[in-house]
């Protein structure tokens, strides 16, 4: 269980985390979402006592981090890829880690099979690839079997073979009862994995719900209705006051009526309907909608998949 | 807030399997001393610099002595009647100094120049005990490999000294005192070089920072005129360096012991310094 209260981060003039207030419940996996420097790693630094927040507090399993009497047990955390000497191997790295909160050194063995890194682990991690040191650092955050799991974009500069496993691992950790917490940047990715998501934007909280309820509260829920007599219908659903645009494809997309309310208005004409299908937004379009005000660092024109009517909010 | 939702999640059946008991107590200086030690023995760094240390230290003196002895008869009598065989044998230890404080900047700056310093501090986030336990087992290295040097260097450099040229012995007043003391310098140097890298962490900063205080230094007093230079040079490291090493009393300067204990002190306040830095600074 991790309880995050007010966190607020600031570096300089910058405000990196902004009043920032979330549970993360054991048993399932929570994704922790943002666009790029929205503060993800920021708020993961200050869970871990490595950052000291500027006002708020956290806290897990109850306590403050540096209050923990066997960090490692209770916490095991992936922050940033290849953070290791490159010089020591990844057997040396584990097993200086596990003596310090009193771990058997079978245990590093242990999990150096686990993330598949036994035949390598002898040999100097400056060798290692972008995969491999993402395994070793998982290898890391497992090796006081902790009740507390974090992955900082663990998928980076993964193979797709890399990822499965990490979602594989991701998920059954959770199913041990576990609480984990993993960040990303993209919703696609937190849909196959997460149970739960944290959405933030410039370090502000955005949301913080099942992942099935974002999409439900999509603004980008619409109906797209097709009819050898558009023109007429439309005129129809805009005095009903729903929201309509004209796709290059003929078809219309409306907002703001649902699919029965605009059937009847049809039937009432009378205007044939050849197709009237509710949509609802992916969810890296429900993302895209919750993030938008946030985003810092737009790049010239994101593609957009489906050219949707624009929401009045 | 207004946009916020909250909803329970929930929690699949099974998933609140208990988790394993904690053991009594809490982590402590016994594993992190522990794990330092592993840090240390699985580098080639270290073994470098300790090697490079002893080869220096014991290589250096050889040569100067040697050199002295082959020159004796076509030195003056003031070199003559000056002439310390105790410290002539140790002077490849004001070398080794570099490599020994190397060793003890890449300690603490190496955890910083890759990032270990995050696993580090979330595996023990009692930073100060971190701090105590780098310079307990870097001491202690430092402590072995510093004497093993010192008496290597005297022994070796005597024995090259033959025929008129005088030689000292382990008894003579003031020489067991001088092998030994060349040993604590190597020490206490090397505490000071993990001291300023804690307050500097980057490798290339925290090594000029030592090399300045230790070469540069002494250049700028040597500028200064001398009625100030002498008055300040004794408090040069290099100065208790050379005091520490040396038989015969040295001009300007404190005694060898109180020059340690000056030295000592300088060690412990950039340990002091550097430790509150590394508590107060984000990791
Ligand atoms: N040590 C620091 N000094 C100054 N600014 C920082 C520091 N760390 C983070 N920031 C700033 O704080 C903001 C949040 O950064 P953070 O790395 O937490 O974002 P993020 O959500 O993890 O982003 P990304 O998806 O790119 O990893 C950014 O604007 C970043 O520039
Ligand atoms: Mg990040």
């Amino acid at each position: 269980m991790i309880e995050a209260r007010g966190l607020t981060k600031r570096y300089g003039a910058k405000v990196a985390v902004d009043k920032l207030s979330f549970d993360v419940r054991p048993g399932v996996v929570t994704g922790f979402l943002g666009p790029n420097g929205s503060g993800k790693s920021t708020t993961m630094r200050m869970i871990m006592g490595l950052d000291s927040p500027d006002e708020g507090s956290v806290t897990v399993n109850g306590r403050p981090y540096h209050e923990l009497p066997w960090p490692l047990r209770e916490v095991g955390a992936l922050l940033e890829a290849k953070a290791i000497h490159p010089g020591r191997s990844a057997r040396a790295h584990l097993r200086m880690l596990a003596q310090t909160n009193g771990i058997a050194s079978g245990r590093v063995d242990e999990v150096l099979e686990m993330v598949g890194l036994a035949a390598v682990a002898r040999q100097r991690a400056g060798k290692f690839s972008l995969g491999m040191g993402q395994r070793l650092g998982i290898a890391a955050a497992l090796l006081g079997d902790p009740g507390v799991l974090l992955f900082d974009e663990p998928v980076n500069g993964l193979d797709p073979d890399g990822i499965r496993w990490i979602r594989n691992l991701l998920r059954s950790l959770a199913s041990e009862g576990r609480t984990v917490l993993v960040s990303s940047h993209l919703m696609s990715e937190m849909a196959l994995t997460a149970d739960y998501v944290v959405v933030i934007g410039r370090g502000r909280l955005i949301a913080a719900s099942a992942i099935g309820e974002l999409t439900a509260q999509s603004a980008r829920r619409f109906v797209r209705v097709r009819s050898p007599q558009i023109a007429e219908l439309r005129a129809v659903l805009d005095g009903e006051g729903a929201t309509t645009v004209l796709e290059d494809d003929g078809s219309l997309s409306v907002q703001g009526l649902d699919e029965v309310a605009i059937g009847e208005a049809a039937a009432a004409v009378p205007v044939v309907l050849h197709e009237l299908a509710p949509q609802s937004a992916s969810l890296e379009e429900a993302f895209m909608d919750l993030t938008e005000e946030s985003v810092e660092f737009h790049g010239d024109g994101r593609p957009r998949a489906v050219t949707a009517p624009e929401a009045g909010r | 807030m207004t946009s916020t939702t909250r909803t329970e999640v929930p929690v699949p059946a099974g998933a609140r399997a208990s988790r394993p008991e904690l053991p009594g107590g809490r982590y402590g200086l016994a594993g992190l001393v522990a794990s330092e030690w592993t840090k240390v023995r699985s580098v080639r760094s270290t073994i470098w610099t300790l090697v490079v240390t002893l080869v220096l230290g014991i290589g250096l003196g050889a040569i100067a002595t040697a050199t002295t002895a082959a020159r004796w008869s076509r030195m003056s009598v003031v070199g003559r009647l000056t002439f310390d065989p105790t410290r002539t044998s140790l002077t490849g230890l004001l070398f080794a100094q570099l490599a020994i404080g190397i060793l003890g900047v890449l300690v603490v700056s190496a955890e910083y120049g890759t990032g270990t310093i995050r696993a580090t501090f979330a595996a023990t986030p009692r930073r100060p005990l971190v701090i105590a336990a780098k310079a307990l087992v870097f001491g202690a290295v430092a402590l072995v490999v510093g004497e093993v040097v010192s008496f290597v260097a005297f022994f070796v450099g005597q024995s090259l000294l033959t025929g008129p040229v005088p030689r000292a012995a382990l008894g003579d007043p003031g020489t067991l005192r001088a092998v030994v003391g060349g040993g604590l310098y190597l020490l206490v140097l090397g505490v000071l070089a993990l001291g300023i890298a804690t307050i500097v962490r980057h490798t290339a900063g925290a090594i000029s920072a030592f090399v300045g205080v230790l070469l540069v230094l002494p250049i700028i007093v040597t500028a200064l005129p001398s009625s100030i230079g002498n008055s300040i040079g004794k408090f040069l490291p290099a100065n208790i360096g050379v005091v520490l090493l040396s038989v015969q009393p040295q001009a300007n300067s404190f005694s060898p012991w109180a020059g340690l204990l000056l030295l000592c002190g300088y060690a412990v306040a950039a340990l002091v310094v550097g430790t509150v830095l590394v508590v107060r600074r984000d990791a």
